[in-house]
């Protein structure tokens, strides 16, 4: 470890601290913006651990949410919480690496595809059983609070980083830098470039999965539609490359401002979010290719330019 | 029979719609993720001309097919070609035109929604029951199955016998030697772009007659064309052709046997099995 | 032959009706430099592309030191030792030269990792004439720098055998006689290549013997006198340029 890892390391500490005092602050609506702000700081910062260096756009966030919420809506009654999250995040790693397998061998639009209809597919054959078995929807109702979820969320969140930050400096992560850039010379290097995927793709997997059964407490009502709801998946393919896929607090810078927006833009003009969420990929796509963090770093480089220049 | 005749119905219009988004990735080689919005909007066009002033969908389409296709060739142009000129790798425009069209039908989903909210929307059109080999069947169904028939046909036609037909389908073939051929690629991915989006919109008109829509059905129907196509082979027009019937039987087999709720979910098991065991497609040869 | 690196036997591809490569026969023995040569089109990138694995061949055997490699994937055949450079430089754009180089000793034949693969890697840069450039990004290097980064990147991993496909094509004449050298100190230091060429005076004073191809056949094996002055060969290379 290097001095610049230590200080990092003591400066997130600082602000990980900051973070959890925030249900001390006594106001409800802040919780509750501070539990969806670290919910998608947890999911956007696992896809792009994914995504950001193979571009591999995963849509499959709301398929993994939902077996997670399910995990818990079935067992919470027989199993204490922490083991439902541990399960949670094994059959999601699972079931990604089950994806994975089927489609990473294959093309980048096989995948997006394959993953846009993932949760579509697992809500349609639970609704299936639950009409078979006459079910409508499950209750969940636990002692568990919001700051309770919040805590959990604000763990999961440090463990995602931890992770993140492991796997960048671990032969794999490298190995995933290379296939990002050229799969050719990756394979030629004596990279198992299908399995280093697989692998990688359970992270957000089980990560969204556990995400889900921690924060299914929080809608008391779970059934479907509701946990499978796609729009999850967009929102946090938006706001990870709205932040910047590339660097691992990358997602972070886009998960604020765009939860923030989206709260106000979903409170005021409820009709429009579909809009939004169209611009807002169009934004992405012609003006912030890579993110905030992009820009800023184009700004840096610029400034430091130009300072070269005064010298000079 | 009665289920195969059912399912040949949908297939024939499916075969429409993924006919169009083929033309759009096998020649201008985008993934259009927009595709079933396009589809929506000319079952709306269809929806309104007939509840608005009685005008038969049949004839709605000869008005749809060039509106749709001058939109769809702008949106080429002024969207999607900057991403084909600034792509450094075939995986990079993949990725921008997947996130462009992505966000193209969130926005025309919204604009529906806007324009008309977010109820369902049907009319009755030809609702009559029509005899064949001894089964009825809605005269709507029957109708629009043969209309998409006969586009098909045309377009087959076309793709094989016209110049133009023959250099699109020299460029999905080998987009390289086309251009040393002297066909001008960008043009013509323009062409087929505009080309599979009235394709589509038609399409979308054809099953308005029959088929409930809302403006949030679009990526159902993106879904499907994508596997469709997948299925077929990319720029195979019989393959989709054969791949779209398939599709129409297996889901009216899983709805009138298993359960409605079930149709997407038969679609992707087709999807899965064709992945894991013939990733080239139906008809496509073993890539070398 | 204990000392055969490499041998193809009948090895033939297709693609669709066009044969490439067509019951391709040959043996590679330790410390030799083969010389791969042909016309264009002939099938030499080809072949390479069957020995690495990039592609699969359509009938034929290939092996290392008499185990079959025919079958394996692309990274398992470079896991074994065979590693190669493309006749297109590829290199790893958002990443520093360094790091290009790191990329081939972290997952190949011999593996390193962390200041072990570095200092190799700075070694081997020092080797190709790399000197003190590890921080620069690809995107900053001559055209000669490039195929030198990627030249080391295949060092990296210590292969048993090395192809070079047309490393030597595009450099101009003072640049082509540093190539030339560089790839001479590989040949002294005793390692076993393939070289597909097209520069004549590089396959007289770098190869031991030579293979030529046309129209996916070997028409030509011997030393590259005697292959350079074979009536077959050149009518093979005379036919091609009337064409
Ligand atoms: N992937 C492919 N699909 C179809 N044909 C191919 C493919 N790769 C090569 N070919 C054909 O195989 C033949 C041999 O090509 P190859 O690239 O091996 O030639 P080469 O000897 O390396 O030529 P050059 O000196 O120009 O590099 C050519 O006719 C080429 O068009
Ligand atoms: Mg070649």
């Amino acid at each position: 470890m290097t001095g610049t890892d230590i200080r990092n390391l003591i400066l997130s500490a600082i602000a990980l601290g900051i973070c959890a005092l925030l249900p001390l602050s006594g106001s409800g609506y802040w919780l509750s913006i501070g539990v969806t702000i670290a919910m998608f700081t947890v999911l956007a910062t696992s896809w792009a651990l994914f995504s950001g260096p193979t571009h591999y756009i995963s849509l499959a966030t709301a398929a993994f949410f939902g077996v997670g919420t399910y995990v818990t809506g079935l067992g919470f009654e027989t199993l204490p919480f922490w083991s439902l999250i541990g399960i949670a995040g094994v059959i999601g790693a699972v079931l990604a690496a089950l994806v994975g397998l089927a489609t990473l061998r294959l093309s980048g639009v096989y995948f997006v595809i394959f993953t846009l209809g993932l949760a579509e597919l697992v809500r349609q054959v639970i609704t299936w059983f639950q009409n078979k078995s006459g079910q409508k929807g499950l209750y969940v109702l636990t002692d568990i609070s919001e700051a309770g979820i919040y805590w959990m969320l604000l763990s999961l969140a440090t463990a995602v980083f931890l992770t993140g930050w492991l796997i960048g400096r671990s032969r794999l992560g490298f190995a995933l830098r290379i296939i990002g850039d050229d799969e050719t010379v990756a394979v030629h290097s004596g990279i198992n470039s299908a399995l280093s995927k697989v692998l990688l793709f359970m992270v957000p997997g089980s990560v969204a999965a556990m995400t889900g059964a921690i924060l299914a407490p929080r809608y008391v009502y779970i059934e479907p539609s509701l946990a499978f709801a796609p729009m999850l998946s967009f929102q946090v393919v938006i706001m990870a490359l709205l932040g910047g896929a590339g660097r691992l607090w990358g997602p972070l810078v886009g998960v604020i401002p765009f939860t923030l927006l989206w709260e106000s833009i979903s409170s005021n003009f409820p009709q429009q979010t579909t809009l939004l969420l169209g611009v807002a990929f169009l934004i992405i796509v012609y003006a912030l290719p890579r993110g905030f963090v992009g820009l800023l770093d184009d700004l840096r480089h610029r400034t430091r330019a130009r300072m070269a220049e005064g010298v000079a | 029979m009665d289920i195969l005749i059912t399912g040949l119905l949908l297939g024939g219009t499916y075969a429409l719609i993924a006919m169009g988004l083929n033309l759009q990735y096998g020649v201008a080689r985008i993934m259009n993720l927009a595709n079933g919005e396009m589809l929506v909007a000319g079952g709306f066009a269809a929806f309104w001309m007939y509840t608005a002033g009685q005008i038969s969908p049949f004839l709605t389409i000869f008005l749809l097919a060039p509106l749709t296709f001058v939109l769809n060739w702008l949106i080429y142009r002024i969207m999607l070609q900057p991403l084909v000129k600034r792509a450094k790798s075939r995986g990079q425009l993949e990725t921008d035109s997947i996130l462009a069209t992505f966000g193209l039908s969130f926005v025309m989903v919204g604009l529906m929604l806007s324009v008309f909210g977010g109820d369902y929307f049907n009319y009755s059109y030809l609702a009559r029951p029509i005899v064949i080999v001894g089964d009825t069947f809605a005269l709507n169904r029957v109708a629009a199955f043969l209309a998409a028939v006969v586009i098909c046909g045309a377009l087959y036609l076309w793709l094989n016998h016209s110049r133009a037909g023959l250099s699109i389908r020299a460029i999905a073939v080998a987009p390289d030697s086309a251009r040393l051929v002297g066909i001008n690629v960008t043009h013509l991915a323009a062409l087929a772009f505009g080309l599979g989006g009235a394709v589509t919109a038609v399409g979308g008109a054809l099953l308005s007659t029959y088929l409930t829509l809302d403006a949030s059905t679009g990526v159902i129907f993106t879904l499907k064309a994508l596997i469709i196509v997948i299925m077929g082979g990319v720029g195979d027009v019989r393959g989709t052709i054969i791949a779209a019937l398939l599709l129409g039987i297996v889901e009216t087999l899983v709805a009138s046997l298993l359960d409605p709720g079930l149709t997407l979910a038969a679609a992707y098991t087709l999807f899965i099995l064709i992945l894991l065991f013939r990733p080239q497609g139906l008809c496509g040869k073993k890539p070398t | 032959m204990s000392n055969t690196v490499l041998s193809l036997r009948g090895v033939t591809k297709r693609f669709g009706g066009l044969v490439a490569v067509n019951a391709m026969d040959f043996d590679v023995t330790e410390h030799q430099v083969m010389g791969l040569i042909g016309p264009n089109g002939s099938g030499k990138s080809t072949t390479l592309n069957l020995i690495s694995g990039a592609l699969k061949v359509s009938g034929g055997e290939i092996s290392l030191r008499g185990t079959p490699i025919t079958a394996l994937p692309a990274e398992q055949i470079n896991r074994r030792g065979i590693a190669r450079t493309f006749q297109l430089v590829r290199l790893l754009p958002s990443m520093s030269v360094l790091e290009n180089v790191v990329a081939g000793a972290v997952f190949g034949h011999k593996r390193r990792w962390g200041q072990d693969a570095r200092r190799h890697a700075e070694t081997l840069l020092a080797r190709v004439g790399l000197e003190g450039k590890g921080h620069l990004r690809v995107g900053q290097l001559t055209y000669i720098d490039t195929k030198r980064v990627e030249l080391a990147r295949v060092l990296a991993s210590d292969p048993k055998l090395l192809l070079l496909d047309e490393w030597l094509a595009g450099l101009n004449p003072s640049e082509l006689q540093i190539g030339i050298t560089l790839i001479k100190s590989l040949r002294d230091e005793g390692r076993t290549i393939i070289l597909v060429e097209h520069v004549m005076d590089a396959i007289r004073s770098l190869c031991d013997t030579c293979v030529v191809m046309a129209s996916g056949t070997k028409i030509a094996q011997g030393t590259p006198q005697q292959v350079l002055s074979d009536p077959d060969v050149i009518r093979a290379y005379l036919g091609d340029d009337d064409v």
